[in-house]
């Protein structure tokens, strides 16, 4: 049985942080594969097949890229002006997930064409909300041209927990 | 997000799919303030502050755009380009929400670097939801490159 699935990069050198958005995501009803690396040189040869875009092959394609500003080696927002160089990969969601909350980084990233900026909550229960809130979004709802040839059938689009709780920002705002 | 309220611009001429998506907004829990508008070229007025919107306080610059693609007067795809070739507006988040799924109009759109793309659902449960989640996301979890305004 081939049922199609996510194939996500998860880009955190963290690995508490890795392995909480690994079991939040693990439960989601599309199914997906997590490929997590924890520095940004391997993200890049991960993504151009190494040996910095010297390859003629078409770079890997993950439906969704996870990626953290503070990387080792080659920084979150490099990696993401390298994917959003390429053509092929415009379509890639590339969502920050951070610490940070630094107007800065927030502004370089919109910048540099990132989907989506999160800040990573402290708390646990939120942060696995956060996990599956994103989830449901990227991959249930957000459409890309290869949906219907990668994704699993368009008619599960918009299938989410049902036990999510609103996030923290809701009460902040007041 | 630093309180306060966030503005959405929200560009769309089909008055049901309108009425739909303003009420699923003015129901959320997150303080918005949602700028309606039924054409491209009002939209590209509001956002360029133009005719009937020089006055910076009748607009006030959004943190996310929700943008149809047909639109009377000027293509949601030429409002998108113009927002990423203005140094004030490239920032801000670009959701498409539409009925299209024409490969095109997806790649055209990625290529001006909108953040999603969205096809509108036509059952009506599915609308909804699709909102709710919307919402949620964009307004509940995504972080933005200025803060709100006061409300």
């Amino acid at each position: 049985m081939s049922v199609p699935l996510f194939e996500i990069l998860l880009v955190e050198d963290n690995p508490d942080h890795a392995e909480l958005v690994k079991r939040s995501l693990e439960d989601h009803p599309l199914g997906n594969r997590i490929h997590h690396l924890s520095d940004g040189e391997a993200a890049l040869d991960y993504l151009f097949h190494s040996v910095k875009g010297s390859d003629s092959r078409a770079p890997v394609k993950p439906h969704m890229v996870l990626l953290d500003l503070r990387l080792p080696k080659v920084d979150g927002l490099d990696v993401l002006r390298e994917i959003r160089g390429k053509r092929e990969l415009d379509e890639v969601p590339v969502i920050i997930l951070t610490t940070s909350s630094a107007e800065m980084d927030v502004k370089k990233a919109y910048q540099s064409h990132a989907n989506s900026y999160l800040v990573k909550p402290n708390d646990f229960q939120r942060f696995d909300e956060l996990i599956k809130a994103l989830g449901s979004y990227w991959l249930g709802w957000n459409h890309d041209q290869g949906k219907a040839l990668s994704k699993p059938s368009a008619a599960t689009a918009g299938q989410t927990w049902k036990h999510l709780t609103p996030p923290q920002a809701y009460g902040e705002s007041s | 997000m630093n309180g306060n309220a966030l503005n959405i611009l929200f560009v769309e001429d089909n008055p049901d799919h309108a009425e739909l998506v303003m009420r699923s907004f003015q129901d959320h829990r997150v303080a918005n303030t949602i700028h309606h508008l039924t054409d491209g070229e009002a939209a590209l007025d509001y956002l360029l502050r133009r005719n009937a919107y020089r006055n910076p306080e009748k607009s006030p610059r959004p943190h996310v755009v929700l943008l149809d693609l047909r639109l009377p007067k000027v293509d949601g795809l030429e409002v998108l380009k113009a927002i990423r070739s203005s140094e004030s507006l490239e920032k801000i988040p670009v959701v498409v929400l539409t009925t299209s799924h024409a490969e095109l109009d997806v790649g055209k759109a990625y290529e001006y670097h909108a953040n999603s793309y969205l096809v509108k659902p036509l059952d009506f449960e599915k609308f909804t939801k699709l909102m709710d989640d919307l919402g949620f996301y964009w307004l509940g979890w995504n972080h933005y490159p200025w803060p709100g305004t006061d409300s």
